[in-house]
């Protein structure tokens, strides 16, 4: 069990070193200089041997490289284009509204998902599985921006229950916090909630297809006994995985959705980058949610072996 | 700048639509036979057709130049000179909709071609090379780290705006899940009974994967190019949807939305029309995608 943990956290090094080659080695690709790109049209010769500088495109690829991987092993992201700030310090900045949001919103996604997926199982075919069916089409073709403004449109515009905008640290008190986010979180939902919703429904009907299901049922233990001690517990792991690998997704719907509600997390700041050509913040930003993708799904890894008897390394 | 799309999309969309038309033409009682059994594919087929031929025949359509300024006619409600209403600048929304469906929808089907193009050649490369499996392996579990989004939107800071590079942010993003895929369907294949024979009997290596291999790809691959399709338009519209996608001079989808979207509480239809045709249409996408994985695919019916 320590011998299998320590092995995949030997699998998950080459993996980030892959995502921080892949991110680094992004300012080469483009046949053009890239400093130039990144300055724009209007810029100045001095500003882009400025940028050149400090993206270190002055000097051979791989001393840069190096240089680079070993700053961000000590925490430090590079520095602002436009700010002259520490990515680092601006990262940190921003993490409160988008760490509440995302936590908000896997938790809403669970508790949309799991449930109704396993309705849908259990009810196969009946009308609960077809409202499933629409559920997770409609997740799917309705892109995260376009239901957030559905959403505020609905309930903030129309109704006033929510506010339209902007985001109330908790420290303003717990309830307004909670308001402001409640429609952000819903909007990140949708997606997340329909994909674990599918992989709910199709583990459940996999594990109650089996015979000691049948057992069960022939026993005479009580249905809701059996959905539940028996057959959930049995269709954890796809479910827990695909709740793993959504969080990708969802941190990238969380840029746009925080574009939508003008929340100041990590998506606006990767937005104005965007806005100000500030590539270092970009950088850091792509990397903080890779490594975090990589370690959740490192931590669900290893939980597994601790959660099901039947997986042994 | 719309010859250049017409140039790319028309032969792709117009060979699909015509197709369908000369099968149904010569045996409509076995199409609608087929159809009742995939109604997902029928209803997918249709408001794809539907979407593809406004944006075809937009010209045609009643629509003005889409990027025709009109400063006495900014933001119009919809009435019956401008179904759609006008934009901030005066522009007709009804003519920016259906042209910048012939933006959106080509971003689409290219992104998917290329991505499939290219997953395959991995997937197969990645199943047959046993040294560079590893390697291969690990660099699409590295690119598949990176939230795609967040991908894209790195890569669009270095290429610059262009029709193009969004095309190539996709495929960048969306390749290693086809390689992914394909390299699973092909071990498992390999270890067919059927494809042991052929290289007991001494086929060649060319020859097993064209003949032995390929047929039984094709239909996995074309049920995760639709995806990769949906997955393109998406990407595409959140990306010029917050300021890194197709530059802003060109009407996509996501440019609409993006100009409409400082406005949207007081005029709420320079948002929501775009948005009701992206979503429309990428409902189409993915019924047409659930249906031919039923088809094609049974081993991954969600009908399990």
């Amino acid at each position: 069990m320590l011998i299998y943990a320590l092995r995949r956290i030997l699998m998950a090094i080459p993996v980030m070193g892959v995502v921080a080659l892949v991110i680094f080695g992004l300012l080469y690709i483009t046949p053009g200089d890239p400093a130039m790109v990144i300055a724009g049209d209007q810029a100045t010769p001095d500003e882009i041997a400025r940028i050149r500088v400090s993206l270190g495109l002055d000097q051979p690829a791989y001393i840069r490289f190096g240089t680079w991987l070993w700053q961000v092993m000590q925490g430090d992201l590079g520095t602002s284009i436009f700010s002259n700030q520490p990515v680092a310090l601006m990262i940190d900045q921003r993490l409160q509204p988008t760490l509440s949001l995302l936590i908000l919103a896997v938790l809403l996604s669970i508790g949309i998902g799991v449930p109704f997926g396993v309705a849908a199982a259990w009810k196969r075919g009946k009308a609960i599985d077809h409202a499933l069916a629409i559920f997770t089409t409609a997740g799917f073709s309705i892109p995260a921006f376009v239901a957030g403004y559905a959403l505020a449109f609905i309930f903030a515009s129309t109704l006033h229950w929510l506010p339209v905008q902007g985001f109330t640290p908790i420290s303003e008190g717990f309830w307004p916090f909670l308001r402001s986010l409640i429609l952000p979180a819903v909007t990140l939902s949708l997606v997340y909630a329909a994909v674990i919703a599918r992989v709910t429904r199709a583990a459940m009907l996999d594990v109650l297809s089996q015979d000691y299901i049948r057992t069960a049922h022939a026993k005479g233990v009580r249905p809701y006994m059996i959905l539940f001690r028996h057959a959930l517990k049995n269709a954890a792991v796809p479910v827990v995985t695909i709740i793993g690998i959504g969080v990708a997704t969802l941190f990238g719907a969380t840029v746009v959705t925080e574009n939508v509600f003008a929340i100041p997390g990590l998506g606006r700041l990767t937005v104005d980058a965007i806005t100000h050509r500030d590539y270092p913040i970009i950088q850091g930003v792509v990397l903080l949610s890779s490594a975090t993708y990589v370690v959740v799904n490192l931590t669900v890894d290893i939980l597994y072996t601790l959660v099901d008897p039947r997986i042994s390394y | 700048m719309s010859e250049q799309v017409d140039a790319t999309i028309k032969p792709i969309i117009g060979g699909i639509a015509w197709s369908t038309m000369t099968k149904g033409a010569r045996n409509p009682s076995r199409l609608v036979k087929f159809f009742r059994r995939h109604p997902e594919i029928a209803w997918g087929g249709l408001l794809l057709m539907i979407v593809t031929l406004l944006s075809i025949f937009a010209p045609l359509l009643g629509t003005v130049d889409p990027r025709a300024l009109s400063t006495g006619n900014r933001l119009k409600a919809p009435s019956p000179e401008h179904w759609f209403g006008t934009d901030m600048l005066g522009r007709d929304l009804y003519s920016r909709v259906l042209y910048g469906g012939r933006i959106s929808l080509s971003i689409g089907v290219s992104a998917a071609a290329l991505s499939a193009f290219f997953g395959t050649a991995f997937g197969l490369l990645s199943a047959f090379g046993a040294l560079l499996d590893g390697v291969i392996m690990r660099i699409m579990d590295g690119i598949m780290s990176i939230p795609a989004i967040l991908l894209a939107i790195a890569l669009m800071a270095v290429a610059g705006a262009s029709i193009e590079n969004v095309v190539f942010a996709v495929t960048i993003v969306e390749a290693p899940r086809v390689a992914r895929l394909i390299r699973g369907v092909v071990l498992s294949l390999r270890d067919q009974p059927y494809v042991e024979a052929a290289i007991a009997a001494g086929s060649s290596m060319p020859k097993i994967i064209l003949r032995h291999l390929l047929p039984g790809i094709v239909g996995p691959l074309i049920v995760q190019a639709t995806f990769v399709w949906a997955t393109a338009m998406i990407l595409e519209a959140a990306l010029s949807f917050i300021g890194a996608g197709t530059p802003p001079s060109i009407p996509s989808w996501g440019n609409i939305m993006s100009d409409g979207k400082a406005l949207w509480q007081v005029k709420p239809f320079l948002i929501f029309i775009p948005a009701a045709f992206l979503s429309v249409t990428l409902l189409a996408v993915n019924l047409l995608g659930d249906g031919l994985r039923d088809l094609l695919d049974p081993r991954m019916s969600k009908r399990g």
